[in-house]
């Protein structure tokens, strides 16, 4: 392979880079290190054979296998033999190395081997777990994973990450309760943090909520102050009606670029900068007296109006008023409404603000499923039918009906409600979510001590398919509605109807424990719907390079050990983006990112992996094409000695490779990933095995 | 029968979707057979077309390269770029008279690991159809 001629005439900093630098190259000497995990491996894999065999492969000077490879003795293996025996190359063949590949570096390293001198074989998760029961074929599998990895290890060569310093600032998108909790979390840390959120003000869903189960707390109540934290604070600056617009760099190094959406009103502060004396909008209201607009509150599940220049909800966070330019006339009557302090301005355009910021939180919650789709509930239908969302809204001393829940057919006190859980949620039709949604069972034995509490006579009925209370004093909280006189029915309800008279809705479902039919007339019907990711995580998972499950919500980098990381470094999830939560376990997975976002700027650097392109200049023939392959423009065609090469700025490059599929002249470089490393694993696999 | 032929099919597989993918097959203990053989590159833009074509002279009975889906690539266009170039690939592998199913790209997402067994069922289905790769009887 002509790589293997390699030279470089630039002169190289610290550390030697790549095959051009390094010493002679000496005769591969390989380790072998085979783990049983129990039996996962051994259970459906000759471990003795595969022993027998790698010590037969040509490039392979020492084998072993260990019940246990990632534990302490384990690892002592590896290091003791790479002194031992001389080894330069090292092959574990045991999980996938998304799980151990960390452990095995640092075992090597500590070994006295460059930790890239390492590579894994993959006869776990690939191998015997998939082949349980064929262990002849799970056996040749696991040799030819050997030889191929054995191949690789055998090329392998020195490298050395890159120290970058990290932006000592963060960024969290989403102002729920998961967003504010890490921004204050950062922000009491010491670390400068943007919160960024869509909405006009901070808040989130637990703003629309009436009471907290199982404590029964005012939402409002635990909330507002955090909100009032949080505006407050000087280390949070505070970005709202704003959304996340372009994502650039890397760990340590994002450049974000934010939408400052057009809110046509002025604070305080922007009034000043703009020599307003005294001016800005001080929430006083006389703004929304005078505006002729009336829109529907979406705050309000859009069951009060507001006008074209509003503020969602009186507890809002910052108290600025926000003109909807979709929906303005621009009649000028708040302006002169405003008066002095000059805070309107109708001719505002959306603004771009780029910042800087070393790790990024995402905290883009959740959206109610639409439950229409579900159309033998009848939501939408029929006026009875409400959501939980809507309920807390019709609950809630604040809301659109001062807290008197009413039927929205005649204003009247419903006295019968039923409530339908797992609306939407458990639904394998294909309509619904197959997952649980997991907060719904407790908000209605919540919803239904409400009512039991607040109308005289009032009776819940809850159609459930199991009641998961798994929290903290849930199952005491079930046990505690259950008492107060809340009915129970064990069954999925089939269908609803409405009586076209009274609007009253007929019920029907099987009781389960009963074994026979239900037919329940009932004032009201409570859909708990299931949630979804809102609409927006998806752009903004994209943005910052993080994957989604089936079902839309936010990948972690590993369910169990690294629940709030992503695979890309430096970006984190908390709340209910990931997955549907609780508020405890949310401020829980706010706390842990924030905790997980903090630890790079502290350490004030981060080590990049060394998988960058290098250009062999002899080579190269400065075509260019590649400049343009690469997403993140760390390639460029520069003069040297009289003609064009690439020079690669390592620093931005992160190690895809896409450059190097491409290069018409094999002149790229990809460590790690060189094409004599990837072409001796495919020779490896085809041409090396026993004929 | 005993000796029923197992073909050979190479898997080139991107880091941080498809091999997590069939890593979550594992973990879920999802079962397929064991005819295929996995290399790991960090994204399917890492693969030169050349590679397919050494392992087709190699022997390979099949090629199996499976990364992001479109729009959820880690590097975010890597597989666009991998896309079409085995687009590419496959004309000329149909023009030089080896048939292009043997060469397949497939999009398997880290949380699809039961795709990824279907994936690969499917592939060893249709190269078990197609037969032993005929560059291997030119060179024996």
């Amino acid at each position: 392979m002509a790589e293997k001629k390699a030279k470089k005439t630039t002169k190289k900093q610290e550390a030697p880079k790549m095959a051009t630098e390094k010493k002679p190259a000496a005769k591969p000497r390989v380790g072998v290190f085979i783990c049983h995990c129990g039996t996962n491996i051994a259970g459906s894999i000759d471990i003795e054979a595969l022993q027998e065999y790698a010590k037969s492969l040509p490039d392979v000077a020492f084998a072993d296998n260990y019940q246990y490879m990632c534990s302490t003795p384990g690892q002592n293996k590896v290091i003791d033999a790479i002194k031992e025996h001389d080894l330069n190359g090292v092959v574990v063949a045991a999980c996938t190395p998304r799980l151990h590949e960390p452990t095995f570096r640092t075992a090597s390293k500590e070994g006295g081997l460059n930790p890239f001198r390492f590579e894994m074989a993959n006869i776990r998760e690939q191998n015997s777990w998939v082949h349980m029961h064929d262990r002849e074929g799970a056996t040749d599998k696991a040799k030819d994973a050997v030889r191929i990895a054995v191949a690789k290890a055998a090329l392998l060569e020195d490298l050395f990450p890159k120290s970058v310093p990290v932006e000592k600032a963060a960024m969290v998108v989403g102002a729920g309760i998961a967003g504010m909790q890490a921004a204050l979390d950062l922000a009491n840390a010491g670390i400068k943090t943007y919160l960024v959120e869509k909405e006009p003000t901070i808040g989130g869903r637990m703003s629309q909520l009436d009471k907290t189960f199982p404590t029964l707390d005012c939402s409002q109540c635990i909330l507002t102050p955090k909100m009032v934290d949080v505006g407050r604070a000087e280390n949070i600056e505070l970005m709202t009606y704003s959304e996340v617009e372009n994502v650039e760099g890397y760990i340590g190094n994002f450049d974000v670029t934010i939408r400052k959406k057009a809110r046509g009103v002025l604070t305080p502060a922007e009034a000043e900068a703009k020599g307003i004396v005294g001016g800005g909008c001080n929430g006083c209201g006389d703004c929304d007296e005078v505006c002729p607009v009336i829109k529907p509150n979406t705050f309000e599940m859009g069951m009060k109006p507001r006008k074209a220049i509003y503020i969602q909800h009186p507890q809002v966070v910052p108290l600025i008023y926000t003109v909807d330019f979709d929906t303005c006339v621009k009649c000028g009557l708040c302006v002169e409404a405003c008066g002095d302090k000059k805070a309107i301005d109708l001719e505002m355009q959306d603004e771009f603000v780029t910042v800087k910021v070393g790790t990024a939180i995402l905290a883009t919650g959740y959206d109610i499923f639409e439950i229409e789709k579900k159309d033998e509930w009848g939501y939408k239908k029929y006026e009875n039918v409400i959501t939980s969302l809507e309920f807390e809204r019709l609950i809630c001393a604040s809301g659109p009906t001062g807290g008197h829940l009413v039927r929205p057919s005649d204003g009247e006190t419903p006295k019968k409600i039923a409530f339908l859980l797992c609306a939407g949620s458990r639904d394998n039709t294909g309509v619904g979510k197959p997952y649980c949604s997991r907060f719904c069972c407790m908000y209605s034995l919540k919803h239904a001590h409400q009512i039991i509490e607040k109308i005289p006579g009032a009776t819940p009925y809850l159609f459930y398919m199991d009641i998961r209370s798994f929290g903290k004093m849930y199952e005491e909280f079930y046990y505690r509605i259950q008492d107060e006189g809340a009915r129970f029915i064990r069954g999925r309800v089939a269908n609803v109807l409405e009586d076209p008279v009274t609007k009253n809705l007929k019920v029907m479902a099987d009781d389960t424990l009963l074994d026979r039919p239900m037919n329940l007339e009932v004032d009201m019907v409570v859909l708990a719907a299931a949630v979804q990711p809102t609409r927006q995580a998806d752009p903004v998972r994209k943005l910052f390079g993080v994957s989604c499950s089936q079902d839309g919500w936010l990948l972690e980098a590993h369910p169990k050990l690294n629940p709030c990381g992503t695979t890309t470094a430096g970006v984190y999830l908390a709340g209910v983006c990931q997955g549907p939560k609780d508020i405890p376990d949310t401020v829980a997975s706010a706390e842990g990112a924030a905790s997980a976002a903090s630890i790079p700027i502290h350490k004030g650097e981060v080590e990049l992996e060394p998988y960058f392109a290098q250009c062999r200049e002899e080579i190269c023939a400065g075509c260019g094409m590649c400049v343009n392959l690469c997403p993140y423009s760390a390639l460029a065609l520069v003069e040297k000695e009289g003609r064009k090469v690439m020079e690669v700025t390592e620093a931005k490059c992160k190690g895809c490779g896409t450059c190097g599929g491409f290069c018409p002249g094999g002149a790229i470089y990809m460590q790690h990933f060189t094409t004599p490393q990837i072409v001796a694993q495919i020779d490896a696999f085809l041409l090396g095995g026993e004929e | 029968m005993a000796d029923e032929w197992e073909p050979k099919i190479l898997g080139l597989v991107c880091n941080w979707c498809s091999y997590a993918g069939a890593d979550l097959a594992g973990s879920a203990r999802t079962q397929y057979p064991p005819d295929i053989r996995i290399v790991r590159v960090m994204c399917t833009g890492r693969l030169d077309p050349l590679f397919i074509l050494k392992a087709f002279t190699d022997g390979a009975d099949g090629v199996l390269v499976s990364g992001c889906h479109f729009g959820d690539c880690h590097y975010l266009e890597g597989n666009y770029k991998a896309a079409k170039r085995m687009f590419m690939l496959k004309s000329l592998l149909k023009n030089i008279g080896l048939e292009d199913k043997r060469m397949r790209m497939t999009f398997v997402s880290a949380s699809e690991g039961a795709k990824w067994a279907t994936v690969v069922q499917d592939v060893i289905n249709t190269v078990k159809t197609l037969g032993p790769n005929p560059l291997k009887e030119l060179q024996s």
